[in-house]
């Protein structure tokens, strides 16, 4: 007998609705690094002693976005707004839970007004369920909708028709690079193979980026439900989830929520009682950025060293042990049951002309709220900043907005007004990417901002072309040179050297966008490299120059010969 | 196998369809270097200096990983690409402790003589001089990884020639070295078969016979295609 969705669906609601009271915690990870936990088996603890356990109850939810004022609490009444609380602590938990018990306000803890532009700006469409639903339970992923585009596709279109609906929708891979979705599971769909595997990346691993994460860990059915969608559409049964090891929690429930879908038929075996057969495994990295990239993560499925290798082949010809393979990343993934659901025309009227949709950022780093947030493409990086995270704290000024982790660039204050979308991106130098923000004001140091990602890519390269593995350690020496002030400026020759051959004959994307911060950073404050090398001075003021040269005429020498100007008394 | 037309440097030639590029320019008689690859064993595209320019990408491509097409436009030796392939051997000298002078290899070493070739007589790059040890363990062999370049050639003879996999890649980026059954010394291999491939496809004096002194490693690349050759023609069955 196939799962009843509906009836599974009524239920829930049914036994939401008869609650006197839902009380959301955020347990995705940054809440619950911020004692989240206490919070939860304090409520759960006060529930049963007070015997109100069967009329009251306290869940456990995924991510709810200002992640910076974690703990967060949400309360739902019928019939009322939910209220999210911030920074809540135990002895503020049994404040809330006695106020509504009594019916009352609060006294003492702060709750987030619901016309805050950071929850009111925003557009959910992939974190729709986020921070609402219980991510282990997947009667409320059913109840929130879930699994009905899957079985509207199984019942009603053809694999053909997903294709076409996810082209329609003009879906782009949120990832990084932008490939339109559509086109890939149509190369996908079509190329021969009598086995063919679907491939969810959740490998992110942009420091300061934490969409997938969160997604994952927030609404794990969705993935499923998008990753059987993509499988059904190019004719595959089997796919892997590849989630980066670092992320325990996300993987945790991920595990939990296969495990529910398959004993409810909504994976494995004949799907919803369809001839499609569909399973999920899960394959967890080692801690390396590189398997990120599409090659080096399946050579870590098929139990390889996660090294890039050549395209073409591409996966979708080539893949996993020569088959056709689809790789998507984990938020792409999680928007085709929304497309599917609602409708190709729906998703297209979100977004620009090119760049249709909604798109996930973690924001992160001088802003007042940091945190996830979810907005149509073609949101101005101001009103990200502004309006949405609140403006820079302590009153200081913005100075740059850092897109695309260690791939992207920098976008400087003159063009807050740009929109984020795929192509008014690219013009001017940065990209995308996978939806890292991170907000700097001007203690920040641009080469310094710049020796940081590619401290990061040196370390990262898996070191199998010469040009990333050597090139990124020269480059970040350099850098190093001239943060601290030991720089000439034929080191900022050799840089921008450096970088050209880097970016021009690396083998993955890895080492070809490793030089893009330094790209970046050098086109829109190249007077800062200049002055940390011609007056061994960091305008930031955050660097630490090197003790000067030894005077005398052999050290002016030196100095005229770096290219320092040397003071006359 | 079909024929094709490509454009290289401006003249018309032909090759084989599922001909790398890098046979194609070579059948030609012209030269690119290289050093990761090797005649008999599968393509890395990691050292990335047989990169040529080909019409229609913005990036130049590795010659050995590419696969010749019909129609396609290659120039091998523009200026640019003459610069990358500078650089990109100036950076491998730079990676380690390469002193010719005191080498087993010098005079017979392949990075020595792309280098030359390449008209390197100065690196500019800081060089990185890790502190890495040799591993004298085997009786009749060392490896001296100062003098590494990664190429992974001692890897892919030992799987894919020998059969065995006594080699592999331990660590990552520019910390990565080449290492016996996971973390074994050389002489304590019990996969090793002592068979010397590895010693002989090595372009560098990183693998060396022992007794070997300066300049009196000289390495027999032939002997990779004289086994291959042999096997093919089954010399040594029945």
């Amino acid at each position: 007998m196939p799962t009843d969705l509906a009836a599974m669906a009524a239920e829930e609601q049914e036994r939401q609705e008869a609650l006197r009271c839902r009380i959301m915690v955020c347990a995705g990870t940054p809440c619950l690094v911020a004692g989240a936990h206490a919070v939860l088996t304090t409520l759960r603890d006060a529930l049963e002693e007070s015997r109100l356990d069967a009329e009251i109850e306290a869940v456990a939810t995924g991510c709810m976005g200002p992640c910076s004022r974690g703990p967060l609490v949400k309360i739902r009444l019928p019939g009322k707004k939910e209220t999210i609380y911030e920074k809540v602590t135990p002895e503020s938990a049994r404040q809330i839970l006695f106020s509504v018990v009594k019916g009352r306000r609060p006294p003492t803890v702060e709750a987030l007004s619901p016309d805050m532009p950071f929850l009111a700006r925003q557009t959910k469409v992939v974190l729709a369920n986020s921070g609402s639903i219980d991510p282990e339970r997947i009667e409320e992923y059913v109840a929130a909708g879930g699994y009905g585009a899957l079985a509207h596709a199984l019942h009603e279109m053809t694999p053909d028709d997903v294709c076409r609906e996810v082209s329609a929708a003009g879906l782009r891979g949120r990832g990084g690079a932008g490939y339109p979705t559509g086109v890939k599971w149509n190369l996908a769909r079509k190329a021969p193979g009598e086995r063919k595997y679907v491939v969810a990346n959740g490998d992110e691993g942009d420091p300061g980026a934490y969409m997938d994460r969160s997604i994952m860990e927030s609404d794990p059915h969705r993935v499923l439900e998008g990753m059987a969608l993509a499988g059904y559409a190019i004719g595959a049964d089997q796919g892997y989830i590849y989630v980066r090891g670092e992320y325990y929690l996300a993987g945790r429930r991920l595990e939990t929520a296969i495990r529910d879908a398959e004993r409810k038929g909504l994976l494995g075996s004949r799907v919803l009682g369809s001839n499609f057969n569909f399973r999920i495994d899960i394959r967890t990295g080692a801690g390396a950025f590189v398997c990120g990239e599409e090659t080096s993560l399946m050579a870590s499925i098929m139990g390889k060293r996660g090294q890039p290798w050549h395209r073409p082949p591409y996966p979708a010809q080539k893949g996993l042990w020569g088959y056709p393979t689809l790789i998507n990343n984990v938020e792409t993934l999680a928007t085709v049951p929304a497309i599917v659901g609602n409708g190709a025309a729906w998703y297209a009227s979100h977004g620009t002309a090119r760049s249709k949709g909604t798109k996930v950022y973690a924001l992160a780093g001088q802003v007042e709220t940091a945190g996830l947030i979810e907005v149509p493409m073609g949101t101005t990086l101001r009103e990200v900043v502004f309006d949405i995270g609140g403006g820079i704290p302590t009153g200081r000024r913005f100075k740059a907005a850092q897109s695309g982790g260690p791939s992207g660039g920098c976008i400087p204050g003159a063009h807050l007004d740009t929109p984020l979308d795929y192509e008014s991106m690219e013009k001017i130098g940065t990209i995308m990417g996978s939806g890292g923000l991170i907000i700097m004001d001007e203690t920040s140091c641009m080469p310094d901002v710049a020796s940081f990602f590619l401290d990061f890519c040196r370390d990262e390269s898996c070191g199998k072309c010469v040009s990333c593995r050597v090139g990124t350690v020269e480059m970040h020496r350099l850098l190093r040179r001239i943060t601290s002030g030991t720089a000439s400026m034929d080191d900022l020759a050799k840089l921008e050297e450096l970088c050209e051959l880097v970016s021009a004959t690396s083998l993955c994307g890895l080492g070809m966008t490793a030089p893009n911060p330094v790209v970046s950073t050098l086109r829109y404050f190249r007077d800062e490299y200049e002055a940390h090398i011609r007056e061994r001075r960091c305008p930031a003021g955050s660097c630490t120059m090197a003790p000067a040269p030894a005077p005398g005429p052999e050290g002016e020498a030196l100095l005229h010969a770096m290219g320092v100007p040397v003071e006359e008394d | 196998m079909p024929v094709i037309t490509l454009t290289i440097n401006d003249e018309l030639v032909s090759g084989r369809r599922g001909e790398s590029l890098l046979q194609v320019i070579r059948e030609h008689g012209i030269e690119l270097p290289t050093l990761c690859h090797m005649e008999g064993l599968s393509e890395r595209g990691g050292c990335r200096l047989c990169i040529v320019e080909v019409e229609g990408s913005p990036r130049p491509l590795p010659a050995c990983t590419t696969m010749a097409r019909e129609g396609m436009v290659i120039r091998t030796h523009t200026e640019r690409i003459n610069r990358y392939r500078r650089m990109i051997a100036e950076l491998l000298l730079a990676e380690r402790n390469h002193y010719c002078a005191v080498c087993v290899s010098i005079g017979h070493c392949e990075l020595q003589k792309v280098a030359a070739d390449l008209g390197v007589d100065h690196v500019r790059y800081e060089y990185l001089s890790p502190k890495l040890g040799m591993d004298l363990s085997h009786e009749r062999f060392g490896i001296d990884h100062n003098r590494c370049i990664l190429c992974t050639r001692c890897v892919r003879v030992c799987e894919e020639v020998e059969g065995v996999r006594t080699w592999d890649v331990a660590n990552r980026g520019v910390k990565s070295l080449i290492f016996a059954d996971l973390d074994y010394r050389w002489g304590e291999s019990v996969s090793c078969t002592s068979c010397g491939k590895c010693v002989q496809v090595c372009p560098t004096g990183a693998l060396f016979t022992k007794g070997a002194v300066v300049g009196e490693m000289v390495k027999d690349p032939g002997m990779l295609t004289r086994i291959l050759e042999g096997r093919d023609k089954k010399e040594w069955e029945g």
